[in-house]
């Protein structure tokens, strides 16, 4: 069973390791990861190529196993030197929201059933899961293109879809990995606001994986990661307004 | 739930369609070679029910007349029909041959199985059951009632070795076991074009006899011309047809002929055993293999193409489990996937295969049964075919919908 803490909700990481390998050849690709992002706040997480960016995504996305330290989501010990969860699939589908660098929509699903879809995986009503839905899409100004399908949206309202798939579960934490990558300042720009407006109504942490320059400006705080360590420093935190 | 599989194929209908409709087009040959069987099969009763007979009296140890050729004395029917249990014997032949049709039409040669009958009338063994236009044979000479399957009309005049015969009577589904339609005409014409040879054998076999000193004998007077006249008479035929009484057991007429009269003789069970056990069982062999290989074939273009399909998902597939598409889920919809193509291809074959079946040459019987069976294989070998797809599937890592 999980291990319930007194601290708040969001997630929190201490002392988090992943090493590949054993012996001689072991790579130790994340050695010592401290982060802690609260509800209603969306943090940086840059890093160079081959600095453990991914390899952290995806042991904060429950895909692959850290080796060493705690993660602690909602308030949930939910990795210890172990996992504490038994069924990763549903901490996924329940309790991680995912954002990637292409929307990645499931292009024979209309965009309503896009974002239903993990409710319903859930085993939410068809009904109930798609009036959530709807609601995500009028949040973030799309709800017009609710029946259209994926190759029938422009870049930007993809990628809005793809933070609503994110959001509809209401999960403590959201990856977002790269979001704004493909798209152009203005765009990139909006797509933060969302994600900060989005953070703020839904009480989500927020981590955002990127590489653009023009976004990182605009988060108050960064996680630097090299060579598998991070290292915290204040943003700019510039007004997206 | 959302039926993954059904918003897949709405979304690409026409990949499933077109696909489909390839595939359906394998499963219509399928079901047509296996209505190319049933129609052999059924040819071999056919031939069996139009023939009237409950025995088959053949030469010694062959198994005619259908199977092998058969030989024996026009004059035995007499004492077969004076036996008890016995209602009517008659004689019968039977020749595959080309049939000529001549006169005003264009010339055509049709193969037919020319059936030589006695002049008995309608109802005694080996007589057409029915006619669908023109009337029996009532001559004795030069009559023909064509089967419609060899496109011969009223009037027609056919060619049949050195004789011409005018078409009086046309029938239906009279056919050899071979498929072949068949053509009455009398028994006398019909031994004559079995057996008699042409004219100029004839002389030679009459300059022959009248050479050999042991048949033309200066101080034998008339025992060339009776050598002579006995070469050129046809008094064989290759089957007598019995009809036997109702209720009377067909072994116990078949016996005592056996023994006493010294032929062989084939009750209606055994003569099917041999049209279908020995005639066509090298056709229904190959039939089978033919139903084998396309099976294989199906099997594989199924898989393939629901591999295809498959891959051409692994990125969604990744986001599917990345947040938190069961495994089963997945692999349910591949497999209604592959079951819908089957589906639709085995719709698609049984509509094709019911109308080209009428157009092929020879019969086609597309049988419920077989249809059920065909149906029952398109589905296994669809969810077989999808394994593949769904191993496929269950291995690609969540972690690619992330890359790095």
């Amino acid at each position: 069973m999980a291990e319930q803490t007194t601290e708040e909700p969001g997630i929190r990481i201490e002392g988090l390791g992943k090493r590949y390998g054993r012996g001689d050849t072991a790579v130790d690709a994340l050695r010592q990861v401290n982060m802690s992002v609260a509800p209603g706040e969306v943090v940086g997480l840059i890093g160079p190529s081959g600095s453990g960016k991914t390899t952290l995504l995806k042991c904060l996305g429950a895909i692959i196993e850290p080796t060493a330290g705690t993660m602690t989501l909602g308030g949930e010990v939910i990795y210890d030197n172990g996992w504490r969860i038994n069924d990763l699939r549903a901490l996924r589908r329940d309790r991680i929201g995912f954002v990637f660098q292409a929307p990645y929509l499931i292009p024979f699903l209309n965009v309503t059933d896009n974002i239903a879809l993990l409710p319903m995986l859930a085993g939410q009503p068809n009904r109930e899961a798609r009036r959530r839905a709807r609601e995500l899409l009028d949040a973030l100004d799309v709800g017009h293109r609710a029946l259209a399908m994926p190759s029938q949206l422009s870049g930007g309202e993809q990628q809005r879809v793809a933070i609503a798939r994110g959001l509809v579960n209401r999960p403590p934490v959201i990856l977002a990995d790269e979001p704004t990558a493909p798209l152009d300042s203005e765009r990139a720009l909006a797509v933060i606001r969302i994600l900060n407006d989005m953070a703020r109504q839904f009480e989500t942490a927020i981590i955002v994986v990127t590489h653009d320059e023009k976004i990182i400006p605009t988060f108050r705080r960064i996680y630097h990661i090299r060579d598998g360590i991070t290292y915290e420093e204040q943003g700019e935190g510039r007004d997206l307004h | 739930m959302i039926s993954l599989a059904g918003r897949d194929i709405l979304h690409a209908w026409g990949k499933f369609l077109f696909t489909g409709i390839g595939l359906g087009l394998l499963i219509g040959v399928t079901l047509t070679m296996a209505g190319v069987y049933r129609g052999m099969v059924d040819d071999a009763h056919v031939l069996l029910d139009n023939s009237g007979a409950d025995l088959w009296v053949v030469q010694q140890d062959t198994l005619g007349p259908y199977a092998e050729s058969s030989s024996l004395y026009d004059d035995v029917y007499r004492s077969i029909r004076g036996m008890d249990g016995v209602a009517r014997a008659a004689n019968v032949t039977y020749l595959t041959m080309q049939v000529r049709r001549t006169g005003g039409l264009a010339q055509r040669d049709v193969r037919a199985m020319v059936v030589g009958i006695a002049p008995d009338g309608p109802g005694h063994p080996g007589w057409p059951g029915f006619l669908v236009a023109g009337r029996h044979l009532t001559r004795g000479h030069y009559e023909a009632v064509a089967d419609v399957a060899s496109g011969f009309s009223l009037g027609d005049q056919l060619q049949i070795r050195r004789n011409l015969f005018t078409v009086v009577g046309l029938t239906r589904r009279m056919v050899s076991s071979g498929g072949d339609p068949m053509v009455f005409i009398p028994l006398k014409d019909a031994q004559e074009a079995q057996f008699l040879k042409d004219n100029d054998a004839i002389v030679r076999q009459r300059a022959r006899t009248a050479a050999n000193p042991a048949l033309n004998r200066p101080n034998v007077p008339g025992l060339l011309d009776a050598v002579l006249a006995a070469q050129t008479t046809n008094p064989s035929v290759n089957a007598v047809l019995v009809q036997l009484n109702p209720g009377v057991d067909a072994e116990a007429v078949a016996e005592p002929i056996r023994r006493w009269k010294r032929f062989t003789v084939y009750t209606r069970a055994q003569m099917q055993e041999i049209l279908i056990a020995k005639l066509i069982a090298t056709s229904a062999r190959q039939i089978a293999m033919f139903l084998v290989i396309l099976a294989i074939v199906s099997a594989a273009v199924v898989a393939f193409i629901i591999y295809t399909l498959t891959l051409g998902k692994i990125r969604e597939i990744a986001v599917l489990k990345l947040i938190g598409t069961r495994n089963r889920t997945i692999a349910a919809m591949i497999l209604k996937q592959s079951v819908a193509l089957g589906a639709i291809g085995f719709i698609v074959g049984k509509i094709a295969a019911t109308f080209w079946a009428p157009v092929f040459p020879k019969y086609v019987l597309l049988v419920p049964g077989d249809a059920l069976r065909g149906f029952v294989a398109v589905m296994v070998i669809c969810v077989v075919a999808s394994l593949v797809a769904i191993r496929a599937a269950l291995k690609v890592d969540p972690a690619e919908a992330i890359g790095g």
